[in-house]
């Protein structure tokens, strides 16, 4: 039996090592080992982003995530920022893998000044974005070997229409008036389409943002990877602002008397 | 053998700095049959002159769609042009399929040009044989690109390539100033004159030998074409209403500009005339 | 000349008896006959001029660029042979990204400037292909301040405090000594590059020209970016009514 750690999960094969007899770094393999060149790739995201929220208004797109990275249960990174902007007209937030996220912002920075070195007046607005990442992202599912994310990406397109979608590892995409991704999916979705939906006039910004905030603060009383301190993005006309870190109000004194939070004991 | 010390070889400059072999590749574009592109506000619009070997042969095909959005019309060889028209369209889908975008025109006039530009630096290779004129439409309007086989690509006005091109070019260059205003059918019209002056002595210009490409908006003789009016070539029957718009070439050698200042009405069988611009 | 005929001047990779490489020579040939281009680095930032040959009146002004952008605070022009420039161009533009990629930093101009002198060099050692038969400028602004280099086909690279290249090149060269460029701002080195653009090109001599201008530096944070328009305008008529008065005096 064949108990080297290098070996665990290969068939094994007497015809070559019979007595396991080489060091681990040199132990020989037989040509036809179907194994041989076996590649692992991700199985997992490691240091996380929780929810991503989206809605359009009157004057554009409204984002919001906040500003946890966690690892596993752990809220290990309370500082990052998970909404990018790209160019001037496209906001793209992320959940998942935050290193594969980083990635992400990388290769669309490198997009956008290889379309600056043009310099002839295109520009890439959300849809080229939009589809640009799903193409990505599709790609990458197919090697078997995905960017662990959820994406939104929001934006104003050339037209002067605004834009909203949504893409992630699996390559899967849609676009719609609001879009939460992860837990929020569940949590703020409803209560986004709420907002929407039933509102005979697009919102203005005042209601959007304070829908955004309804949601963000419900998304920190529910999702244990969330944080109270997040984001917002908008894309107007005007072109993509990020404010500064907020806090949504919250009150705690119910949850005295529950078990694990409050003084008590048992 | 050869003409001069210089110019056997594409990956040796002659003591003026030039390249012989680039250089004879632009002829090469002139052996080809003549084609002339001219744009508007609205419109671009290729005309091309199809060479045909005999009675029992067909006409060369002279212009390429290369995307919804662009055409091509070439001069020089056909096998070189359809390379590098491949490579066009393969671009174009590549923006279609990456960015859900049609390409902007100069990105795909840009890509072949310094496609073309390796076959002028490296042993082994010849430069490119065949000159393009392109047209398309972008976020920017029309447009109207020359390639040329030395890896070069301008956006004119207008432009003429092929055999006897510098008659077309010299009618082109007295006219172009009003194209910009033209309507699409005047647009043609000044193209086929401008064609006609690169026909030898005794041929004229019919709706078998001649090919029309168009961007932009439809004419009203286009029943069929939608109004974003994507690329387009008209060959046959359809042209006639063009050609029986062109002033009898007596009349042009007359009259230099014949398109000016004319609101007489128009001739018999109820043609197209054409006023001013 | 010396080298016609000796057969030591049909390819790069044969020096003559007197150790020249005539090839690379030749290949400046095709600089010094083009139109001029021309580079002053000032105090808070770089700017770039060309007299752009308009060889045809059919031609689009102001499309056909020369002046191109390598990243976001590279600019660069050429003299010469402009389909090898373009080639130059993209390659810089990838070895820019690349670095980029590695370093996740904007390079600094000496970096891009070292890789494109390597690469224009390579283009001198073999028969199989020929020199680059054009002389690059490069312009930007990096953590190091305002930047100018000039990269001849020999892949020899300078930098610079002024510089031009081109058929032009000796009265540029001239009025450029003139200036105190450490002293001046980019906004009035638009004016005189314009200025110099203008005196170097002979109308009776040569076709019709379009000025061409772009900078970058403290007034375009540090990007790349081409002259605004009213500012090049006003440069630009500055510039033809200096002639003018020249020509009356």
């Amino acid at each position: 039996m064949d108990h080297h750690p290098t070996n665990w999960g290969r068939p094994r094969d007497d015809r070559v090592d019979p007595y396991g007899t080489f060091p681990i770094h040199a132990r020989p393999r037989p040509k036809e080992d179907a194994f041989g060149d076996a590649v692992k790739h991700t199985q997992q995201p490691i240091v996380t982003g929780s929810s991503v929220i989206g809605l359009k208004y009157k004057d554009g797109v409204m984002l919001a995530a906040d500003n946890l990275a966690s690892y596993g249960s752990l809220a290990r990174y309370k500082d990052v920022q998970r909404l990018h902007p790209v160019g001037t007209s496209t906001i793209l937030g992320a959940g998942g893998d935050m290193s594969d996220f980083q990635y992400i912002q990388h290769t669309l920075d490198s997009l956008i000044i290889e379309e600056f070195t043009y310099d002839d007046g295109n520009k890439l607005g959300p849809t080229e974005i939009y589809q640009y990442l799903s193409r990505i992202m599709y790609n990458r599912r197919s090697k078997m070997n995905p960017l662990w994310n959820s994406l939104v990406v929001g934006g104003i397109k050339s037209d002067g229409e605004s834009f909203l979608g949504y893409v992630d590892l699996l390559g899967t995409t849609y676009q719609s008036p609001t879009i939460a991704t992860g837990f929020g999916s569940y949590i703020a979705q409803p209560l986004l389409r709420n907002a929407v939906d039933e509102h005979p006039e697009p919102l203005t910004e005042e209601e959007a943002l304070s829908i955004i905030q309804k949601c963000m603060k419900t998304l920190f009383y529910r999702d244990a990877r969330s944080l109270n301190k997040y984001q917002v993005a908008k894309v107007t006309a005007e072109g993509v602002t990020i404010s500064d870190p907020i806090e949504a109000p919250t009150v705690w004194g119910f949850a005295e008397g529950i078990r694990g939070y409050g003084a008590q004991t048992q | 053998m050869f003409r001069n010390t210089y110019d056997s070889d594409n990956t040796v400059f002659s003591p003026q700095g030039r390249l012989h072999q680039v250089e004879y590749a632009l002829e090469a574009v002139k052996q080809g049959s003549a084609a002339v592109g001219l744009r508007s506000k609205t419109h671009a619009v290729l005309l091309a002159l199809k060479r045909s070997t005999g009675e029992l042969a067909s006409y060369q095909q002279k212009m390429f769609r290369i995307d919804d959005h662009v055409g091509i019309a070439i001069a020089g060889l056909t096998s070189d042009a359809r390379v590098l028209s491949n490579f066009m369209r393969q671009q174009a889908m590549s923006s279609k399929m990456i960015f859900n975008r049609p390409s902007p025109v100069n990105r795909l006039v840009s890509a072949i040009a310094d496609k073309a530009q390796v076959n002028t630096q490296e042993y082994g290779r010849r430069p490119y044989g065949v000159g393009f004129l392109v047209i398309g439409q972008d976020d920017s309007g029309p447009h109207l690109y020359e390639f040329s086989p030395s890896g070069t690509a301008y956006e004119y006005y207008a432009m003429s390539i092929g055999a006897r091109s510098q008659s077309a070019k010299t009618y082109l260059e007295k006219n172009y100033e009003k194209f910009m205003d033209c309507s699409l059918e005047h647009l043609i019209t000044h193209g086929l004159h401008a064609l006609r002056e690169t026909l030898q002595q005794d041929k004229e210009l019919t709706i078998l030998n001649t090919s029309i490409g168009i961007v932009g908006p439809p004419a009203a003789s286009e029943v069929l074409v939608q109004a974003r009016g994507a690329f387009r070539i008209l060959e046959g029957e359809p042209i006639a209403t063009f050609l029986s718009t062109m002033t009898p070439k007596e009349v042009v050698a007359a009259a230099p500009e014949p398109d000016t200042d004319d609101d007489e009405p128009a001739a018999a069988g109820g043609d197209v005339q054409m006023s001013d611009a | 000349m010396t080298s016609i005929g000796t057969g030591y001047d049909l390819s790069a990779s044969t020096y003559s008896p007197d150790g020249r490489i005539f090839q690379v020579e030749y290949a400046n040939k095709a600089v010094e006959n083009s139109g001029t281009a021309i580079g002053l680095r000032v105090k808070d930032g770089v700017v770039l001029a060309v007299e752009k040959i308009i060889h045809s009146k059919l031609l689009m002004p102001e499309s056909n660029k020369r002046i191109l952008t390598i990243d976001k605070h590279i600019g660069y022009t050429s003299s010469g042979l402009l389909a090898d420039g373009r080639q130059l161009a993209n390659r810089a533009r990838d070895e820019s990204q690349s670095s980029r990629d590695f370093y996740r930093e904007p390079p600094t101009l000496k970096t891009i400037v070292n890789r494109l002198s390597l690469f224009i060099q390579a283009y001198t050692l073999y028969s199989s292909v020929r020199p680059f038969g054009c002389t690059s400028l490069l312009a930007s602004v990096d953590k190091h301040g305002p930047g100018l280099y000039v990269i001849e086909p020999s892949g020899i690279s300078l930098g610079h405090h002024g510089a031009a290249v081109g058929k032009g090149r000796q009265l540029a060269k001239t009025e450029l000594e003139k200036l105190k460029l450490n002293e001046l701002s980019m906004r009035q080195a638009v004016y005189e590059a314009a200025r110099i653009i203008h005196l170097v090109h002979d109308d009776a001599k040569e076709k019709d020209f379009e000025l061409e201008m772009s900078w970058i530096g403290a007034e375009t944070n540090n990007i790349h970016l081409p002259v605004p328009k009213d500012l090049f305008e006003d440069a630009d008529k500055q510039a033809r009514d200096a002639l003018l008065e020249d020509m009356e005096d």
